[in-house]
Parts: structure tokens; C-alpha cells; sequence
């Protein structure tokens, strides 16, 4: 590489101008070139180290042997075998004595998060307290039971979840179909005489259609039944809202809300974790 | 003769356009039948009224009437452009104002999103770029432009493709590729135009009265033939009916994904920079009145530039399904790419050398530099970005946003001002600008606009990236995706205050361009505007 000579102040023009503009003949910058240079030698050596081009019956593969796949791959087999008898026990004990085991037990709190907040929180929140439709779970008002084994039947099967034939069904009925306005209006009158809300007042009528249309599954004095999944109803707790309007909706149209089942999706190990998560979350029974 | 032909084809335009109303099967195509009615209905009763006329004598001179249609279009979308970027920028702050019920569906994120995006690329950049090259193309070349009143058909055409796109995407058709949301028709449609300039562009170059083609004008033309190609190939679709808006891509799986991306970066490389670079190669030795620094970089750039660009897709599918060899090249491409768009910056900001002193005083000169030199960071942090390492944590993050907006708030848009400052008193016939304490004022304005933009999106990304990717001892995921939006917030709220702080430069400059235009304050009238071409 010859040493560039000082540069000169003004160096020839090409000779030509267009609307006034002409053009100076400076010779390329030399740093410009170099660099330009440098960075072709690094792609051509970088092309012959990894993956880079089409070849019949398969791309050549790089004389790294690198993959994206395999580096993930890799990745993920690396944090399993460290973590293998980890979730070896979690699975062998008992739910319920997870938690307590002083070498699992913060281990499934933390795993049980993650499990939490890559899959859960979209709908049940990051904090776990619920929007309307999905329940809060940092509570200790349950649809369908909250010990650690229901939560784990829960996660592992789900809520009405067609596509597996063991998940907690239940129906509730849409009243508009076998009841009038005035007394759906009624029944939501007595439901809320039955927790204090709405300023409303207890009837005879009222009750009587509770008991007749909503008691089967509500229970006679209201409180719910869990092996159907039905709320209870006097309590401060409504997954849909508790405005007479919303209640009308509710009686006249039903509610039916769906929770995917997770077993198959998660490993049985991420499961129990999830589900130990949740029960310590303060509603656990 | 001309006019009853015109007059004859508008009216089946009209016709045509009257039936798929009729028959259109949703709303987003019948309103936009009937604005093709409007539009070719207006444009029909005109030559309706010039039939029976005497033929008008050719008009010699420079075209520049349209060219002052392209500057008042550049301003006009431009301020539209960044206010839909203003409001959805706080969208994402403050989602309410997305999600109410009376702005719902049509002013929602998603339906908006395109709505800026392409009113500042396509109609903002792309009004800058007919305009500019007409303007350029017509002064190197010394001549005026080729087909007669085929450059207003390219104008108006394009106007009809930017309204067609906008309500497209507000009454919810489009094709879901990032930069060609918009659906078949309209795209049929812009391809008719994009020929058309194609011509006019072409055959000015073709009968120009200099023996050489000017560098601005080689990456004008290399503009215009790529978009041409990217756009035909990435739009291979086939309508469901050709009465409705929905079409299905050629295209499926990785392949769709890398025909998109393909197209993407190159809208990028072709319509952003090359583009640009044609008015950067114009406008900065114009306004400086120094000889371009050097024409041997000038040729080795541009064919680098174009060879490599073409390349750099797939650097947009990084750990996808895309198969890795690809990413291979698109990285390694988009790497090697540093260097020949840096010989665009060397040239321009070394076209200064020797007129540095000008900066003090000349403010357009000044916006004009800045913009070189966000160029020059935007195309050397995209390489960086590239990298697959570094990709791995800027993927899917605001980096990626403030990136872009370093790029053309910087780049894009600066150059563009400074155009528009160099053309208004030139087209219009007066002495100078209404007042260049508003071009100061503006110039501060948008750097300081963009400087907050970019920063606060670059911590944001590296802050989003870190949060995505942090897993505890055991390898478990430490934060939620929510986590990430919460502490997003006050950057979120910085961003939308930069982008705030851009437009009202911008609305500065538009009060200060009208103002040139009735010719107010130092922009008094001009005696013997040069119109003839010289030479």
C-alpha cells in the first residue's frame, strides 16, 4: 500500500457541470476502501463457517456445523439436565408436599411463575387477580374447589374445554328461553337481596323462582355449588359484574366461559408447578 | 382529437367504476369505486370542456407547474403523515384512546398503523420524489420532462393511489405486508402509474441535451425500476372476486414471509435511500454551491449499493423458519452493504468541505447536513442490527422502531425539508424564503424531536429485549410480556413528545412556504425567473 500523497486544497474537476454542478475526480477514500475490503473477507469467511448457501439435496452446512435449531435445541437440553432431578421429584411427590419440600419447594414457586406468566397471565393477569370473565386466583372465592389437587385438575384439563374428555363441564341454562322479563327481573332482584347489593329487597316471588329455576346448582341459600361450578352468589365476589343489568344479561343469556386444558401443552412437572404457584398465592385451601 | 380520446377512456373509467359500486360486496371496495368515479368523473368533465379548442401551441420551458403540485402534495401529506404518527405513538401510551367505542373500529391501532406508515413513506416520500425528480431530471438533463401532460397523469394517479390505500386500510382491506397493505386493485392501479412515470422519467433522460446522465439521476432511475419490480412480484395475488377487496397471496409459508421481506427492505433501499440519495446528489452542492466531492465514490456506491441491497432481506426473518442459510447471506450482505451507503454520506458531507463555514448561517444548509448525517448513523446501525447476535435482542422491540424513525425523521425527512425549502422560492419566482428564523426555529424543533424519539426508543428496545430474554438460575422466565409494556410507559410518553415536537416544526415550515408562496416578508417577487432551460 503506497502512502497517499498530503491532500491537495482543490483537485481537477471532471469537466462536466450540470445546471452548475460539477463533479470533483478525488480518488476513493482510502479508509472507506480498506474498509469495504475488510468487510468482504469477513462475510466470505463467515459464509465458509456457517450455513450459507443452496445445494442440491441440502444447503451447505458451514464448517461450524452451526444450526439455529441446534443452538436452541442445545440451550434447552443444557437446562433440562441440570434441572432433570429437580422435576424428577416434583413428579414423584405428593401435590401437597411440594411446597413444603425443602428441595423442590422454591424450585415449583418459581418454575410455577414462569408457567404463569408465559401462559396464564393473557387473561387471568400478570398479578393473577382476574378481569371480568376470568376469575382472580389470589383469593379464596372458587368456582370449582381450591385445593391443590382441583387447581391441578383445573390446569391440566381445563373448563369446558370440548377437546378433552375429562374437563369440568357444566351448563347453566339460558333463562330467556323458560322465563318471562318480569320474572328473570325478579330473580335478579332476589340475587342481589341474597348478597345486599343493588338496595334489593327480598320476595316471596323471588325466591320461590330461585328455588324452583337456580337453587339445583346455586344451592338453596344461594352459596354456590362447586362440583358444578356454580358461584356463590353472596358474596362481594362476581366474575361478570353484579349492576342489575349485567345479572339481567347473565340470567337471561347464561355464562359459560372456557379454560383451555394444559396437559399435553405443558409437562406434567410444569403442571404441578403452576399449580403450586397458584395455591400460594394467598387463596389456596 | 387528444381530448375526446381522454375524455372517451375516463368515461369508461367512470362506467366501470359505477358498476363495482353496484356490485361490490363490501364497503371498503364500493367506497373506493366511488371514489374512482369522483376522480376520473372530475378529470372527465374537463376534457369534456377542451374538446372543440384550438390545439395549444407546445409549451416550451421547464414543466414546473407540476412540480409545484408535488411540493404543496409533500407538505400537505407530510403534515397528515405525522399526525396519525403522533396520535398512534400515544395510542400505545395510553391504549384508551384506541379502544373506546366511538373511536372503534377506524381509528384503532391496527388500522392506523398503515395509515402513517404509508402516509409518510409513500405519500410524504413518495410526493418528494416526483417532485424532486421532475424537478432534477428536467435541470441536469436540460430539457423539459418527456410526454407532455403524462407527468400530471403520474401526479393525479398517484394522489388516487395514496386516497385509495388510506380508506382501504380504515374500512379494514388490507393484504397484512408490512409497506403493501394495500389491496389488489389499488395496486393494479399504482402499477399503471408507477409505468407511466417510468416513461416520463426515462424519456427525459433519454432526450436530454447533456452528454452525460447526472448521479442523482442514476439513483432516481434506479429508484423507479426497482420499486417497479418489487412491487409487481410482492403483489402476485389473486382477488376472491373482482368485485370485493380481499385477495389471496401467490405466496405461502417462508416463501410469502421472504417474498414480503424481500420487498420490505428493498422499499427501504430503493424508495428510502436510493431515492434520496438522487435528491441528496442534487440539493446539497445546489444549496452549498460546491462541486460534488467525488465522482469516482459516486459510481462505486452506487453499483455497490444497488448489488448489495437486494440482498439484505432475509436479515428481517432471523431465527424463523426461514432456513439458515439464508439468514446467512442476508446478514453477511446487509453487513458488507456499510460501506456503500456510507459513500453516499462521505459525498455528501464532503461536498462541504471548504463551505463549512455556510452552516453558521444558512439554516437549510444546515438541515440538509444533519439529515447526511443521519443517514450515515441509520446505515450503519441497520448493519449492526443485522448481525444475528445482536438481532437476537433487537428483534421484535422498539429498537427496531427507533431505528427506523432515526432513518427517516432524520434522513427521509430532513432531506426532504431542505428540498422544500430549496424549491419554494425557486418555483414560485421570488428572492428567498419568507423568513429563516422560522427555518432555524424548525431545524431545532425536528433534531430535538428526533433525538428524543430515537433515544427513548433505543432504551426502551434494549430494556424490552433484556426483560424478554432474562430467565432466572434454573432457567426460568423472569418477566411477564406485561411486565415489559408497564415499564415501557415513560418512554412511550417521551417518544410521542418527540414525534409532537416534529410536527410542529413541520407545521412551522408549512406556514413558512405559504408565506414564500404570496410572497410575503423577504420573499418579494423575482424579475425573469428562469424557466428556458439553459445550455
Amino acid at each position: 500500500m503506497a502512502k497517499k500523497p498530503a491532500k491537495k486544497p482543490d483537485v481537477e474537476t471532471t469537466g462536466h457541470s450540470w445546471d452548475g454542478i460539477e463533479e470533483y475526480n478525488n480518488p476513493l477514500p482510502r479508509w472507506w476502501l480498506w474498509t469495504i475490503y475488510a468487510t468482504i473477507v469477513w462475510g466470505i469467511g463467515y459464509a465458509i463457517a456457517y450455513p450459507s448457501f443452496p445445494l442440491p439435496g441440502g444447503a451447505f452446512p458451514g464448517l461450524l456445523g452451526y444450526s439455529s435449531r441446534g443452538a436452541v435445541e442445545a440451550d434447552i437440553a443444557k437446562v433440562e439436565a441440570q434441572n432433570a432431578p429437580l422435576v424428577a421429584r416434583i413428579n414423584d411427590l405428593e401435590l401437597t408436599a411440594i411446597a413444603s419440600d425443602d428441595q423442590v419447594g422454591e424450585f415449583a414457586v418459581q418454575g410455577g411463575k414462569a408457567v404463569f406468566q408465559t401462559f396464564c397471565a393473557q387473561c387471568h393477569g400478570a398479578g393473577a387477580n382476574g378481569a371480568k370473565g376470568y376469575p382472580s386466583l389470589i383469593d379464596d372465592d372458587w368456582l370449582w374447589g381450591g385445593t391443590i389437587e382441583d387447581i391441578h385438575q383445573t390446569i391440566s384439563h381445563g373448563i369446558r374445554y370440548e377437546a378433552d374428555p375429562d374437563t369440568r363441564s357444566s351448563q347453566m341454562p339460558a333463562f330467556g328461553e323458560f322465563l318471562s322479563k318480569e320474572e328473570i327481573a325478579k330473580l335478579v332482584e332476589y340475587v342481589g337481596s341474597r348478597s345486599g347489593i343493588n338496595g334489593a329487597v327480598e320476595t316471596e316471588e323471588g325466591k320461590n323462582l330461585f328455588l324452583d329455576n337456580c337453587a339445583a346448582c346455586h344451592g338453596d341459600d344461594a352459596t354456590g355449588g362447586r362440583e358444578v361450578g356454580a358461584p356463590n352468589l353472596t358474596d362481594a365476589i362476581w366474575l361478570y359484574g353484579s349492576d342489575p343489568e349485567t345479572l339481567t344479561q347473565t340470567v337471561t343469556y347464561a355464562r359459560q366461559g372456557v379454560m383451555p386444558a394444559w396437559s399435553g401443552r405443558l409437562s406434567e412437572s410444569q403442571i404441578r408447578q403452576a399449580a403450586v404457584y397458584i395455591h400460594s398465592l394467598g387463596g389456596g385451601e | 382529437m387528444q381530448h375526446m380520446i381522454k375524455a372517451i377512456l375516463l368515461g369508461i373509467v367512470v362506467l366501470a367504476a359505477a358498476f363495482a359500486t353496484n356490485f361490490a360486496r363490501d364497503l371498503a371496495f364500493q367506497v373506493s369505486a366511488i371514489i374512482v368515479i369522483l376522480w376520473a368523473g372530475f378529470f372527465f368533465i374537463r376534457e369534456i370542456g377542451k374538446i372543440g379548442n384550438k390545439p395549444e401551441p407546445a409549451p416550451t420551458g421547464y414543466m414546473d407547474d407540476v412540480v409545484r403540485a408535488g411540493v404543496i402534495a409533500t407538505v400537505f401529506w407530510g403534515i397528515t403523515g405525522f399526525t396519525v404518527g403522533v396520535w398512534i405513538a400515544f395510542e400505545l401510551a395510553f391504549p384508551a384512546l384506541n379502544l373506546s367505542e366511538w373511536t372503534a373500529p377506524y381509528m384503532n391501532f391496527g388500522r392506523l398503523r398503515p395509515l402513517h406508515t404509508s402516509a409518510v413513506i409513500f405519500a410524504f416520500g413518495g410526493n418528494a420524489l416526483l417532485a424532486t425528480s421532475f424537478y432534477v431530471v428536467q435541470r441536469t438533463s436540460a430539457t423539459r420532462l418527456f410526454g407532455g401532460s403524462l407527468a400530471w397523469f403520474v401526479f393525479w394517479g398517484y394522489q388516487l393511489f395514496i386516497v385509495l390505500a388510506a380508506v382501504g386500510y380504515l374500512l379494514g382491506a388490507t393484504q397484512s405486508r408490512e409497506y403493501a397493505e394495500p389491496e389488489w386493485y389499488t395496486d393494479i392501479w399504482l402499477t399503471i402509474v408507477w409505468v407511466a412515470y417510468l416513461v416520463v422519467f426515462a424519456g427525459t433522460i433519454y432526450k436530454r441535451k447533456e452528454p452525460h446522465i447526472y448521479v442523482a439521476n442514476w439513483f432516481y432511475l434506479a429508484f423507479i425500476l426497482t420499486i417497479a419490480m418489487l412491487h409487481i412480484v410482492n403483489n402476485l395475488a389473486i382477488p376472491v372476486s373482482i368485485f370485493g377487496a380481499k385477495s389471496v397471496s401467490l405466496f405461502s409459508g417462508v416463501q410469502d414471509a421472504m417474498t414480503q421481506w424481500w420487498y420490505g427492505h428493498n422499499a427501504v433501499g430503493f424508495f428510502l435511500t436510493a431515492g434520496f440519495l438522487g435528491m441528496m446528489y442534487y440539493f446539497v452542492p445546489k444549496q452549498a454551491n460546491r462541486p460534488v466531492f467525488s465522482y469516482k465514490l459516486s459510481i462505486v456506491h452506487f453499483w455497490a449499493l444497488i448489488f448489495l441491497y437486494i440482498w439484505a432481506g432475509p436479515h428481517h426473518l432471523h431465527y424463523t423458519a426461514l432456513p439458515d442459510w439464508a439468514q446467512t447471506l442476508g446478514m453477511v450482505m446487509s453487513v458488507i452493504l456499510w460501506m456503500p451507503s456510507w459513500g453516499g454520506m462521505i459525498n455528501g458531507l464532503m461536498t462541504l468541505s471548504g463551505a463549512w463555514d455556510k452552516l453558521r448561517t444558512d439554516p437549510v444548509l444546515r438541515i440538509m447536513v444533519i439529515s447526511v448525517a443521519f443517514y450515515g448513523m441509520s446505515t450503519f446501525e441497520g448493519p449492526m442490527m443485522a448481525i444475528k447476535a445482536v438481532n437476537s435482542l433487537s428483534h421484535y422491540t422498539d429498537w427496531t422502531i427507533g431505528h427506523v424513525h432515526s432513518g427517516a425523521l432524520g434522513w427521509n425527512g430532513m432531506i426532504t425539508f431542505g428540498a422544500l425549502y430549496f424549491l419554494t422560492p425557486r418555483l414560485w419566482g421570488r428572492e428567498a424564503l419568507y423568513s429563516t428564523r422560522l427555518v432555524n426555529y424548525h431545524f431545532w424543533l425536528a433534531t430535538i424531536g428526533i433525538v428524543l424519539y430515537a433515544s427513548s426508543m433505543w432504551v426502551s428496545g434494549i430494556m424490552e429485549g433484556l426483560m424478554w430474554r432474562e430467565v432466572d438460575a434454573q432457567g426460568f422466565l423472569v418477566n411477564s410480556f406485561a411486565d415489559t409494556v408497564v415499564a415501557k410507559f415513560a418512554l412511550l410518553v417521551t417518544r410521542g413528545t418527540g414525534g409532537l415536537f416534529y410536527l410542529t416544526g413541520a407545521l412551522i415550515m408549512a406556514y413558512n412556504l405559504r408565506m414564500t408562496v404570496i410572497g410575503a416578508g423577504n420573499a418579494t417577487p423575482k424579475h425573469a425567473a428562469t424557466t428556458v432551460p439553459a445550455e
